[in-house]
């Protein structure tokens, strides 16, 4: 049978179940040589999914996989390896005390009779690294290199094995947007060279820029697959949640004129200088500034994460001290992290635990545990925040991204918080989820909640901030009004220390 | 295939693990009470309390390891602090002639002031807890040696045998203190905020420490804990032998963590469960007492522990390879 000879990879009605959960019903996807194909979807579409068969983590309970036309089984990751399939995974797989060609060769390693051959290891890392124009070398530590250099380390490890396919899952997810243009250059080299890539990306405008083709999934169901350049943003949004999507980002104004939280002149002596901004009740605030600005540094300042030296902290006009988190709570500050997975879950624990344990003296005393109370603070919130978890007592690991942020949202919202600080909330959740915490951020602030959103996606910043600060280098370089907020004037001020 | 269970595993994953070893508890008790060689002793009631005596001093120590290596740490130190504690206890009392209650007080603050060191280090450095208590199991055991000179103190007092080899009705003093001390450490696991604290930190430090968790105070209270918890054991232990011993609760500390282990709380940390470990030390103390009741010999006890442990371990891995 040689009728698929015109793809590359050709996965055919794959499906995969899981106890209760249909991940992958009767999916298809093929993808052509030369092509960067993205695979787009919500959280919980069947992405990851889909990308874990290709790469031999799992099994697909039936359908069929072809690679230039021949039937292939990919039972393991070795399998997947030998068919010329390289994944590169959102999290780092990198060993960080040994040096860049150490790890590019990790398991493949040059020998010279009995001994490791490091010299041609390096000289043959060195010309890789070459051809993607990249400032390093062979011999730096892994460790001591940026996040954003790891990934290209990894990037490179991936290609070096001569994949013909080729997946990158979100892999502009903790570089800076130069970095994204080098990525780019090297897809488009890699495509020019016959590589097929699959892209996964829930960023429109990088699928716009090098994507041929998306495949869109729901509910591990196939969709579709469009063109991207006979298609719009507004479709591909439309076709990953089955509605148009209108308006979903805009937000009425309504603060007060009540200041409630102000921060005079604070630095610290690494990052921090001269800081001052305020917030008035109900009002949301933005965070704007590239990555290294300070931005999540500042809230971790106010949360009494950080030590400051200068500098006072003020709530209703009152100076505050909050040297710790617990005080930083006491005085009504919530802080919802950047990285949830990293600061904001226990992922051992079920929804219940993780959504009470910033109030656990609301339901248990020293004679009992009030689990009537505690089961009625979690269903409240599951039920206001919409989370859709099977129970409270469901692990909080097997749930969606965007429904985990809900659930850490969830429990800071039940310390009942005053002042709400959100640290990239809506970073790698789909957009639904997406502007379901926009209203619950609308909501919120129409009871008098003050918000703190650290956004480093202008749209979401110019649509939903009543003002906006602008960090660059750990000063805050401007404040625009809501009239005055553009992309243009953003990236101006975020820029001007640099 | 592998994840085809996963989500059903999870979910009911503590209590499932708990019915796997207490099978296999019931399973061994099984064994040894329908073995010719050991049936006619095995179930009599003076071997049940022989059984639960000797499991008590473990547990002890053993109930405190389940909240250290739930918090991802060790604590080596446990073993040292049984004889330093018992040693003090015994000098307090032999030597100074202090009333037996002044000596126990004692032998209990060697064990507080152990554990508040160990605790204060860990928190307050990054130095890992396995080297800090590997260096207080040293300090400890020197003291003790250096306290008695190398030899035991007698301890003749008949208030002071209750204490470790008495009895309250026809049930053993040790066994009670096991009662009333299960009760406080699932009373601090399961029904405190300490608790839940223990669980977070032990689970993600960052994230309890990002909700307003203060990592230091529960890595102190946990150690602290555990010390004192060791010190129980010491006093019992010294109580029961009639003297301080500065070689007693040699090789304690593995005891303890093979019971936490082969009761299914995960060294990684952020998982595991008091009722687990009761069994583990069961299984452990059944398990010594039907091969000596069978005559096995020491050496090949040992090695029949060993396997146990290796099993129990194995298990936990295939789990924690399926629940991913």
């Amino acid at each position: 049978m040689n009728e698929n000879s015109d793809f590359l990879l050709d996965m055919r009605g794959i499906s995969k179940e899981f106890p209760g959960v249909k991940a992958l019903d009767n999916v298809n996807f093929q993808l052509k040589e030369g092509e960067v194909h993205s695979l787009l979807g919500e959280n919980g579409a069947g992405k990851s999914t889909l990308i874990k068969v290709l790469g031999g983590i799992y099994s697909e309970d039936s359908g069929e996989i072809y690679i230039n036309g021949e039937r292939v089984q990919l039972n393991s990751v070795e399998d997947s390896k030998n068919n010329g399939i390289s994944v590169i995974h959102q999290e780092l797989v990198l060993v960080p005390h040994m040096s860049v060609a150490e790890n590019i060769f990790l398991g493949r390693e040059p020998m010279r009779g009995l001994s490791v051959d490091f010299g041609k290891m390096n000289r043959e890392t060195n010309e890789l690294l070459k051809t993607f124009d990249l400032n390093i070398k062979a011999t730096d530590t892994l460790g001591e290199l940026s996040i954003a250099n790891q990934q290209m380390v990894e990037i490179v490890k991936a290609i070096s094995v001569d994949a013909k396919i080729l997946v990158m899952d979100e892999p502009t997810s903790s570089i800076s947007d130069t970095e994204v243009e080098n990525l780019f250059t090297i897809i488009n080299q890699l495509k020019a060279n016959g590589v097929g890539i699959i892209y996964v990306s829930h960023k429109m405008s990088e699928i716009e820029e090098i994507c041929d083709r998306v495949t869109v999934l729901r509910d591990g169901q196939y969709i579709d697959t469009v063109e991207v350049k006979d298609t719009s943003r507004e479709k591909l949004v439309s076709l990953m949640v089955g509605r148009e999507l209108d308006n979903h980002y805009t937000r009425e104004y309504h603060g007060s004129n009540q200041r409630l939280f102000e921060v005079q002149n604070l630095s610290d002596d690494t990052l921090l200088k001269d800081i001052s901004f305020h917030i008035n009740e109900g009002e949301i605030i933005g965070f704007a500034g590239l990555i290294g600005a300070g931005r999540s540094e500042l809230m971790e300042t106010i949360f009494g994460l950080r030590e400051f030296n200068q500098g006072k902290i003020l709530m209703n006009g009152e100076d505050i001290l909050v040297a710790n988190p617990e005080e930083a709570m006491n005085h009504g500050i919530a802080l919802v992290p950047e990285n949830r997975k990293e600061s904001g879950l226990f992922l051992d624990q079920d929804v219940k635990f993780n959504m009470t344990i910033t109030v656990l003296e609301e339901f248990i005393s020293p004679l009992k545990v009030d689990s009537k109370i505690e089961r009625s603070i979690v269903g409240e919130y599951i039920k206001s925040l919409n989370v859709k978890t099977p129970s409270m007592d469901y692990p909080i690991v097997n749930l969606s991204g965007g429904n985990q942020q809900k659930a850490i949202l969830g429990k800071w919202l039940a310390t009942s918080p005053k002042l709400l600080i959100l640290d990239e909330p809506t970073r790698g959740i789909d957009v639904g989820a997406k502007s379901e915490i926009y209203d619950i951020m609308n909501k919120l602030t129409n009871n008098g909640v003050s918000i703190i959103m650290v956004s480093s996606e202008l749209p979401e910043i110019i649509n939903i901030s009543d003002r906006v600060y602008v960090m660059s280098d750990g000063e805050i370089t401007g404040e625009l009004a809501r009239g005055e907020m553009t992309q243009d004037s953003i990236m101006n001020l975020a820029t001007k220390n640099l | 295939m592998n994840n085809e269970n996963s989500i059903g595993q999870k979910v009911s994953g503590v209590f499932k693990n708990k019915i796997g070893i207490l099978i296999a508890l019931i399973a061994l008790i099984a064994f040894f009470a329908f073995l010719p060689s050991t049936s006619n002793v095995f179930l009599t009631s003076n071997n049940v309390l022989n059984i639960l005596r000797q499991a008590s001093t473990n547990l002890y120590v053993a109930l405190a390891m389940t909240m250290v290596i739930i918090l991802g740490g060790i604590d080596l130190s446990v073993g040292s602090i049984i004889a330093l504690s018992g040693v003090i206890t015994g000098g307090l009392v032999a030597y100074n002639g202090f009333p037996v209650y002044v000596g126990v007080i004692g032998g209990l603050v060697v064990g507080l002031v152990f554990g508040a060191f160990n605790g204060l280090v860990i928190s307050k450095t990054t130095i890992p807890a396995f080297i800090v208590t590997l260096a207080t199991m040293n300090i400890g055991r020197g003291l003790a040696y250096i306290y008695t000179g190398g030899a035991p103190i007698r301890i003749v007092s008949d208030e002071f045998n209750f204490i470790g080899a008495g009895y309250i009705g026809s049930i053993p003093t040790p066994v009670i203190y096991l009662i009333v001390l299960i009760i406080v450490a699932m009373y601090i696991m399961n029904r405190s905020k300490m608790g839940r604290h223990i669980y977070a930190v032990g689970g993600n430090p960052q994230a309890a420490k990002f909700s307003g968790i203060s990592n230091a105070k529960v890595v102190f209270f946990v150690h602290v804990f555990s010390g004192l918890m060791a010190a129980i054991s010491g006093v019992v232990l010294a109580s029961r032998m009639f003297s301080g011993q500065p070689t007693a609760g040699e090789g304690a500390e593995m005891d303890a963590i093979a019971a936490v282990v082969v009761g299914g709380t995960s060294m990684s940390g952020g998982r595991g469960t008091i009722g687990g470990t009761i069994i583990g030390g069961l299984i452990i103390a059944v398990l010594n007492n039907g091969l000596n009741l069978m005559n096995v010999n020491s050496f090949w006890q040992l090695v029949v522990k060993g396997v146990v442990i290796l099993v129990a371990v194995y298990v936990d891995y295939i789990r924690n390879r399926k629940g991913k």
